[in-house]
């Protein structure tokens, strides 16, 4: 670097409708905390964003290999968006192996900054390139920024109390300044964030604090940064927004459906990725009179969420893939029992450990069938981070008001990616019913299983109720007076009912929804975590007057009343998924339609083009 | 808990149930115990829960006019406490066999003792898989030759009270289903007990394992081999009281009264903070064969699981205000687009 004085003579400023940038290091580089902090500063500048965090199951993967690599993607836009963008229009790479994972992925005359200490003989090989990626002409089709910040980084902390290696910790702080610099994103943010987070190390937030200017200043100083860009504010609609990811919002929403209710929550759960940040985040409010119990095992988890529905509170168990199988025997209980409870499954890659950290959506079969005997219940998805929100409470008022198990699917990309949500007015949000009784029900006394004429659930008589005393269990109950009973007819009765029970919330729910295209023949249909790719690639392909369109379910059973009919309407109907095909197998079976699939099960969430792609070719064929 | 003066009988916790177990089955005798102490505990029946998982004992929770939850195998600790938590309030007691809390539970089992859940657990131990019809069970004998084991068992059996003491339960007793008085006496203590309470309750199957509990229930043998532990006696036992327990380096020891001098007899003290005491008397025995301890183990006051929750949940109301959802949906920070 040379020494001359800053200046900002030759500085233009392009302002530019949404740019994709991602952050690609070492695992133990902190590119999720790079990300995040770009991502909340864009957000409080009024951008519409959405986000795209990719990191290895590994904590500290081995160091300089591809393996290792840890990457965090957002896209930042001035109009409404609804994914992290397919490709990055700017590459943030800390080493040589975050280069080789993700170059392919760089729009061409992209911007790439490398951070240029990192390259060395040795962590060029450990990535598997045989020559310096940076002279063999493979970086030609992109504009390079070569930044050596390892060396800023030691400069700017001389002074500093940190010394040795962790001086180096705060690299990715000269990312973040520069990246800021260059679209013109104010410090103030994440220096207040960092003043906070290091509240008790003041020399770590200081030493961070300076790596973050010096990282802004290097922008300033070095004349190729000098063209620089700014994404204006999204016309949103008006109100106040936040910033959540899809465990956020669902936490937010069991807390809300439990106040709805008028009951307490008690959130079980056993540690698993992705879904541990739910318990993570529901154990920080507890005065909310939120219990969260981590037990010694997923089917502990289950168990005690069992226990706790049965005395009365707004029970929840929360898990990934591996543990929903761990938890089937005991859903299977809450289905016979009769109790209300939400089992909450963040989806990922299967089977068996799979790829813990990466989205799939392939346990939705196992949602709906994995339990032994015939044993129904609600499925719901969620789609958004936002939607999470209010698709928990929608969870939470099914399962009290039918006594029933529900099942609500998220995936990793829909639990950890984030985007802008509006937030609702409280006094909005659904009261929820439940079925708790004080008092005898019939002449014969208190029947536990006499059932409500409309919604055919049972009463839910919690234990401290004087006079309601009664006993439930697996074993099959008679009707009314949920004694053992192993009459032949009864359980043919108690088993259509169980499953009349749970159709007939088809007419309870929100009907499906189409949008895009009215005279379109064609039907996009998907559920869960692809509805921002599904409805991006459709609106482009409407712009480009092709007619097509879509709707997402939300409820996977039972389907809204209307879905036959709208399907009917369509000559062909395309269902986009995360598996080899789930969900076309239930609408094949249900509505003898001859659906079409788009799968895939790569690890990574569909781009809009991907599916812009995919749905225009079966519309072709 | 709120204790309350009821004019409770032994029918008021009897169901409309029809009862069945074979029988001749010690359940029998356990079931009349329970409620007739349920009628005596002084709290009233809404706030008594029976959750049970699977098994013979298992039963049991239709057959008490309480609130009940039969349950899934090996889990009614992991049930247990989720009613515990959710309601403090609440007298919860577990009935279980030796399959279900030692073989397929013994988990959730470990991990409510060491957590202190306000739970009473009572663990019927026949040594046997009844409901199965016979296959050997954890607490089985070794050598035991069972429709799956026809060439013996070669599996050491758990010593229960030692897998209790080694999880510090802070209450651990041993009974046997003959003895109305010592139920009566152990499941008193250990519903004053603040905390879990594990009892083991030799019981006999008379179908898949009669005469398992001979040596300590025949007319010679009870008066034999029974080591009664009574907090703040010495442990003396034996047809003629001939026989004491001694702790020598740490380690429980039988020995001829004459050869020792009483002063040397070990004075049973529930209340050691240490388990290792209890543990060293919990190895007396390896299972009912002989001298057996019986009687209350183990009796120490520490918080329970449940008050350290409720007391986070107050502080946090105190440090934070009960919880709005306004407050809530702003944590993150917020904006406004105008």
């Amino acid at each position: 670097m040379d020494n001359k004085e800053p200046s900002l003579e030759n500085k233009t400023v392009e302002s530019i409708p949404a740019v994709t940038i991602r952050f690609a290091g070492d695992s133990g580089d902190g590119m999720q905390l790079v990300g995040t902090r770009f991502t909340d500063t864009s957000a409080l500048l009024g951008n519409d964003l959405a986000t795209l965090p990719s990191f290895p199951a590994e904590i500290r993967a081995p160091q300089g290999t591809i393996a290792g690599v840890s990457s965090f993607q957002v896209q930042i836009a001035d109009f409404d968006i609804l994914t992290p963008g397919d490709n990055p229009d700017v590459l943030v790479a800390m080493n040589p192996a975050a280069l080789k994972a993700h170059l392919d992925d760089l729009t061409p005359n992209g911007m790439l900054i490398l951070n240029e200490d990192a390259f060395e003989e040795k962590n060029i090989q450990k990535a598997g390139y045989k020559t310096d990626p940076r002279t063999s002409g493979e970086l030609d089709a992109y504009r390079v920024f070569q930044v050596p910040m390892e060396k800023l980084t030691k400069e700017a902390l001389e002074d500093s109390e940190i010394t040795g290696r962790a001086v180096l910790r705060s690299k990715n702080m000269i990312a973040l300044g520069l990246i800021s610099w260059v679209f013109n994103r104010p410090l103030e943010d994440t220096e207040n964030w960092i003043n906070d987070k290091f509240k008790k190390l003041p020399e770590v937030a200081d030493a961070n604090i300076k790596a973050l200017k010096v990282g802004y200043n290097f922008g300033i100083t070095v004349e190729a940064f000098h063209h620089t860009y700014v994404v204006d504010k999204a016309k949103l609609p008006e109100g106040e927004y936040t910033n959540i990811n899809g465990n956020i919002g669902l936490s937010w929403g069991l807390i809300a459906g439990a106040r709805q209710a008028g009951l307490e929550l008690f959130y079980a759960s056993y540690p698993i990725t992705p879904a541990s940040d739910i318990l993570h985040e529901l154990s920080k409010h507890k005065n909310f009179d939120t219990i969260t119990f981590q037990a010694e095992d997923e089917i502990a988890a289950a168990a005690s969420a069992v226990g706790a529905s049965f005395t009365g509170k707004l029970a929840v168990t929360g898990t990934s893939g591996p543990g929903l199988a761990l938890k089937s025997e005991t859903i299977s209980l809450a289905v016979s029992t009769e109790l209300p409870l939400v089992v909450v499954n963040v989806q990922r890659g299967g089977p068996s450990t799979g790829l813990p950290t990466k989205p799939e959506q392939s346990d939705l079969m196992f949602a709906l069938y994995g339990r032994h005997g015939e044993s129904p219940l609600p499925v719901l998805a969620v789609r958004s981070p936002s939607h999470a929100f209010t698709t928990a409470i929608e969870a939470a008022r099914v399962a009290l008001k039918y006594m029933t198990p529900v099942i609500l699917l998220s995936d990793n990309y829909v639990a950890t990616g984030s985007e802008p949500w509006k937030l609702p007015a409280i006094g909005d949000l659904p009261k929820i019913d439940t079925n708790l009784t004080t008092t005898i029900n019939t002449e014969e006394g208190f029947l536990p299983y006499h059932r409500n004429v409309e919604t055919f659930a049972r009463p839910w008589a919690v234990p401290g109720t004087p006079g309601l005393e009664h006993r439930i269990g697996g074993l099959e109950k008679e009707e009314g007076t949920g004694n053992v009973s192993y009459e032949s007819a009864n359980h043919q009765y108690m088993t259509d009912m169980r499953a009349w029970k749970i159709a007939n919330i088809a007419n309870d729910i929100e009907p499906l929804e189409v949008t895009g295209d009215e005279k379109a023949d064609v039907l996009v249909l998907g559920w869960g975590s692809t509805y921002g790719s599904i409805t991006q690639a459709v609106n482009r392909l409407n712009e480009k007057g092709i007619k097509v369109a879509s709707a997402h379910l939300t409820f996977l059973n039972p389907f809204p009343d209307n879905t036959g009919d709208v399907l009917s309407n369509y000559k062909k109907v395309i269902i986009p998924e995360l598996n080899t095909g789930q969900l076309i197998k239930l609408v094949r079976e249900r509505y003898l339609i001859d659906a079409i699939g788009i799968n895939k099960v790569n690890a990574e969430p569909f781009t809009a083009q991907e599916l812009y792609d995919g749905i225009e070719e079966r519309i072709n064929e | 808990m709120s204790k309350v003066p009821i004019n409770y009988k032994r029918k008021d916790f009897q169901s409309d149930q029809e009862v069945k177990w074979c029988p001749g089955c010690g359940d029998y005798t356990l079931l009349a115990s329970v409620q007739s102490f349920m009628a005596e505990m002084g709290i009233s029946k809404e706030k008594i829960v029976f959750v049970s998982g699977i098994g013979c004992a298992a039963r049991f929770p239709y057959y008490m006019n309480t609130y009940g939850l039969h349950s899934i195998h090996g889990r009614a600790p992991a049930v247990a406490t989720g009613v515990s938590v959710s309601n403090p309030e609440l007298s919860v007691w577990i009935v279980s066999g030796d399959g279900d809390s030692l073989s397929i539970g013994g988990n959730h089992l470990i991990h409510a003792l060491r957590k202190n859940v306000n739970l009473k657990i009572l663990m019927f131990n026949n040594q046997i898989y009844g409901l199965t019809k016979g296959q050997y069970s954890p607490t089985s004998e070794e050598g035991k030759k069972t429709k799956s084991s026809p060439f013996g068992s070669v599996e050491m059996p758990f010593n229960p009270m030692s897998v209790a003491l080694g999880a510090e339960a802070s209450f651990v007793a041993r009974s046997i289903d003959m003895d109305r008085d010592l139920t009566a006496h152990v499941l008193e203590e250990a519903s004053k007990h603040k905390g879990s309470a594990f009892i083991e309750i030799y019981q006999n199957c008379n179908v898949f394992n009669d005469h398992a509990f001979e040596q300590l229930t025949s007319k010679e043998g009870r008066v034999a081999n029974r080591i009664n532990l009574v907090h703040g006696e010495k442990v003396i036992f034996g047809a003629e009281d001939e026989l004491a327990v001694t702790i020598e380096d740490g380690e429980a020891k039988i020995v001829k009264r004459a050869d020792i001098d009483d002063s040397q007899i070990y004075v049973h003290d529930t209340t050691k903070k240490n388990p290792s005491v209890a543990f060293s008397l919990s190895r007396l025995s390896h299972g009912p064969y002989g001298p057996t301890p019986v009687g209350v183990f183990r009796q120490v006051e520490r918080e329970t699981y449940n008050e350290d929750i409720i007391g986070q949940i107050e502080s946090a109301k105190e440090a934070k205000g009960d919880g709005k959802i306004e407050q809530l949906i702003r944590s993150l920070g917020t904006w406004d687009v105008n």
